[in-house]
């Protein structure tokens, strides 16, 4: 039995001059903005209809917001250190920083886990007010996305990493891919976090 | 994407100082919050900030910078519906008629 290869995992296509993976992973993050795009739409509409709308800061927790932004800040910055790693062919290096990036994405959930608890606690919930709604949908939407980044990113440093003994150029590219994922999650937050905490 | 080391190297070093960047535009975020700043003056520089830190991961974490025509023109069409999104919840706060038509028969 023949096997079939598939075309342009790791040599770049010459009309588009990209491999399929990046074009893929784009037009992915690309349907990702529309998706948050269309939550930050009705955050607008919400607060345009509304008479009075709380301030942030009033009800909300901008410390460990704060802390937040900075962690995942930094494990942008990881991130691409582990990338880079990769280019330059140290293996030990990508999985010393791509275990600093789960880390920082675990810290995340921890801090979000406390902001949660705290509002719930209070009787806090998204059926308290509009605000809360909004509040609860949008995070909650970004909570999954630094779940399912974190599980991409254990994936490719423990089984996924098989890979680098055959392909590496390949692996490399996944990782890359991985990335920006992880970097639009970040972005992400960097839009949240002044409209939910600071405005 | 870098095509070899030493252009990795800049790279890697233009990200770090983003990543500077970065932290004390978080700083400087936070810091005007607590101005007391009327809320359109607060609501403005919130955004121009963000907007200054998303332009520098998106450039540069991302490398868009140096990414190929087809990715950028295919995200410019997502900015355009982006900004259609925004702007669509504005405009329906704009329905009131502020002046008189006058029918001649």
């Amino acid at each position: 039995m023949s096997t079939i290869e598939i075309p342009y995992v790791s040599k770049p296509r010459p009309d588009t001059g990209l491999v399929n993976a990046k074009l893929g992973i784009w037009l992915f993050l690309a349907s990702e903005v529309m998706l948050f795009g269309g939550l930050f739409s009705a955050y607008v509409l919400l607060r345009i209809g509304a008479e009075i709308w709380p301030e942030g800061v009033s009800i909300l927790n901008v410390p460990l917001a704060t802390l937040n932004t900075v962690v995942l800040i930094s494990s942008s910055i990881t991130m691409v250190m582990a990338w880079a790693s990769l280019v330059r062919r140290d293996i030990n290096k990508y999985r010393f920083y791509n275990y600093i990036t789960i880390a920082c994405g675990l810290i995340f959930l921890v801090v979000k886990y406390f902001e949660y608890s705290a509002k719930l606690h209070h009787g806090l919930f998204p059926s308290e007010s509009t605000f809360l709604a909004i509040y609860f949908t949008l995070t909650g939407l970004h909570v999954l996305h630094v779940i399912g980044g974190m599980l991409v990113l254990a994936y490719l440093q423990f089984i996924g990493s098989k890979m680098w003994n055959t392909d590496p150029a390949r692996f490399t590219g996944r990782v890359e891919c991985a990335g920006l994922f992880w970097h639009l999650v970040d972005l992400v937050w960097i839009f949240l976090f002044p409209t939910l905490y600071l405005m | 994407m870098a095509e070899n080391l030493e252009e990795l190297d800049q790279h890697i070093r233009a990200c770090i100082a983003i990543f500077v960047a970065l932290l004390c535009l978080t700083v400087i975020t936070v810091a005007v919050s607590y101005l007391n700043l009327p809320v359109p003056a607060t609501i403005t520089l919130a955004l121009c900030v963000a907007l200054v830190k998303g332009s520098l991961v998106v450039s540069y974490f991302m490398h868009l910078v140096s990414e190929k025509k087809l990715i950028l023109w295919s995200l410019s069409l997502t900015v355009i519906f982006f900004i259609i999104l925004m702007v669509l919840p504005v405009v329906t706060d704009l329905d009131v008629i502020s002046h008189t038509i006058t029918v001649k028969h």
